[in-house]
């Protein structure tokens, strides 16, 4: 076993969001603002690991054929924990991500770190497996969440570093990168950069395009 | 994932395992932390009220700001105090969707789109410091483009001159709509009046208040790219300051007999 493979390999060579094109729907939707955006990625990488961890530890004792309701029984619990967590340390941070830590249950990263990895493997590397997931995922949120929220609202972590227009600065914010799908764009940018440095992710094409038949063979 | 462990008993067996596990995991965090979740729940609502009316000060603890406050309940028709109903269990917004304690709206009152409106309302009074009345804080919420609006509107001891104007929740477009919680904007409200020869007259316009215009002191800016928001604050305070919202109350209150 690797370690630093299993926990480093998911951030660029095996992204969770740019390679397996899984979690993009909170990636629209909590990228708009770097605080969010952070303590999402926390939730996540831990709800990731630990679930992964416990459905290691019991994949012995698992029949196969509720192996997918007993993997999302222990996961909603870790997010209905974590999200009793937010609600009394961290109320405001709570009340901004609202259902997206409710959703996190149905973010197919979750799942299919369970499934595709935690199911086949022993508990230690399950739950690295489940933190290098949390972080590739948290590396696309990060970048997209910066450049959201600085060209959006001209600001990093609610601090101003743009002077806006409004404020009597010279940025006038780009009103697109506010919402969801300026967020679309941004991964679509990143996996095309990353597919360009690692050219290996480039798919193989699932099928070609046959030529118009040619007139004198349709008659 | 072997075959052996496939049969129904084993598969009972697991299921119920998993289940009493993780419900006692969940129900032990739920029961743990709830104390400290009312208390958040609290405190912000109750930040809220003080950020409405330009009292907070983020030095001090809310609790100690909120000692000014008096909370009542005030029957909205007659606009008198109820004294039977605890205002401290008294839950508004519930009580807008139960049947018994709210009048369902029609089309041409119902110009904020809250289809249901409770019969009882909660308000805030702030006594200064030798104990005279100095604000009344009143709950609002309406329709904007996507959302409720909840907020609060505080009105100087007068019942007139507005006082300060915040919304707490609501789910209007980042940067656009959801401009209403800028201070900027925000700061515009208080000063303004509320009625004019006993009207609602306060209103959001579209584009910028000309100050030297004779109905300045009535209006307020509104968004810029945010028409429907600003349509909706405007119609949701017009609704809440006006005869089937808290007009009956304060007309008591400026007269002294609530």
């Amino acid at each position: 076993m690797d370690i630093k493979d299993t926990l480093f390999r998911p951030v660029f060579k095996n992204n969770p969001i740019a390679l397996q094109i899984l979690g993009i729907c909170s990636a629209l939707a909590v990228t708009s603002s770097l605080q969010v955006t952070v303590v999402m990625c926390i939730a996540l990488t831990l709800v990731t690991a630990f679930s992964s961890f416990f459905i290691s530890s019991i994949r012995m004792f698992i029949p196969s054929s509720i192996r997918i309701i007993v993997q999302m029984t222990i996961i909603a619990s870790l997010v209905i924990v974590v999200d009793q967590i937010l609600k009394a340390v961290a109320y405001e941070i709570s009340k901004q991500l609202s259902v997206f830590v409710g959703l996190i249950i149905t973010n197919c990263i979750v799942m299919g770190r369970a499934e595709a990895y935690a199911m086949k493997n022993p508990p230690i590397p399950s739950f690295l497996d489940g933190i290098g997931n949390g972080l590739g995922y948290s590396f696309v949120l990060l970048v997209v969440g910066t450049i959201r929220e600085l060209l959006g609202s001209g600001k990093l972590f609610g601090i101003e570093i743009l002077p806006l227009v409004t404020e009597g600065g010279w940025y006038t914010p780009n009103g697109l990168l506010l919402l969801p799908p300026s967020a679309f764009f941004l991964i679509g940018l990143l996996i095309w950069a990353i597919r360009s440095w690692q050219t290996e992710q480039v798919e193989e094409p699932e099928f070609t395009i046959a030529k118009h038949t040619p007139v004198e063979e349709s008659a | 994932m072997s075959s052996k462990s496939e049969g129904l008993g084993r598969v009972l067996g697991v299921a119920l395992a998993l289940c009493v596990v993780c419900s006692v995991v969940v129900s032990t965090a739920a029961v743990i932390l709830k104390p400290e979740q009312e208390a958040n729940k609290t405190r912000d609502l109750k930040r809220n009220i003080l950020q409405a009316a330009g009292l907070y000060d983020p030095n001090l603890t809310v609790e100690q700001q909120f000692e000014r406050v008096t909370t009542k309940v005030i029957d909205v028709e007659t606009g008198t105090y109820v004294n039977d109903i605890d205002p401290a269990s008294f839950d508004q917004r519930a009580a807008a969707k139960d049947p018994a304690l709210s009048v369902r709206l029609d089309g041409d009152t119902d110009i904020a789109k809250i289809m249901r409106q409770s019969r009882y309302a909660l308000v805030y009074l702030v006594d200064d410091e030798q104990g005279q009345l100095d604000k009344v804080i009143l709950p609002i919420h309406g329709y904007g483009l996507w959302s409720t609006l909840y907020g609060f509107v505080a009105l100087e001891a007068d019942a007139n001159t507005i006082a300060g104007l915040g919304f707490y929740e609501h789910g209007e477009t980042p940067g656009l709509g959801g401009e209403v919680d800028n201070p900027r904007w925000k700061a515009q409200w208080p000063g303004k009046q509320a009625y004019r020869d006993g009207d609602v007259a306060i209103s959001v316009i579209k584009g910028t208040v000309n100050s030297n215009s004779p109905n300045a002191d009535w209006q307020v800016d509104g968004l810029s790219g945010a028409t429907l928001t600003s349509k909706g604050v405007h119609n949701l305070v017009q609704f809440w300051l006006g005869e089937h919202g808290f007009a009956p109350y304060l007309a008591n209150l400026r007269k002294g007999n609530a």
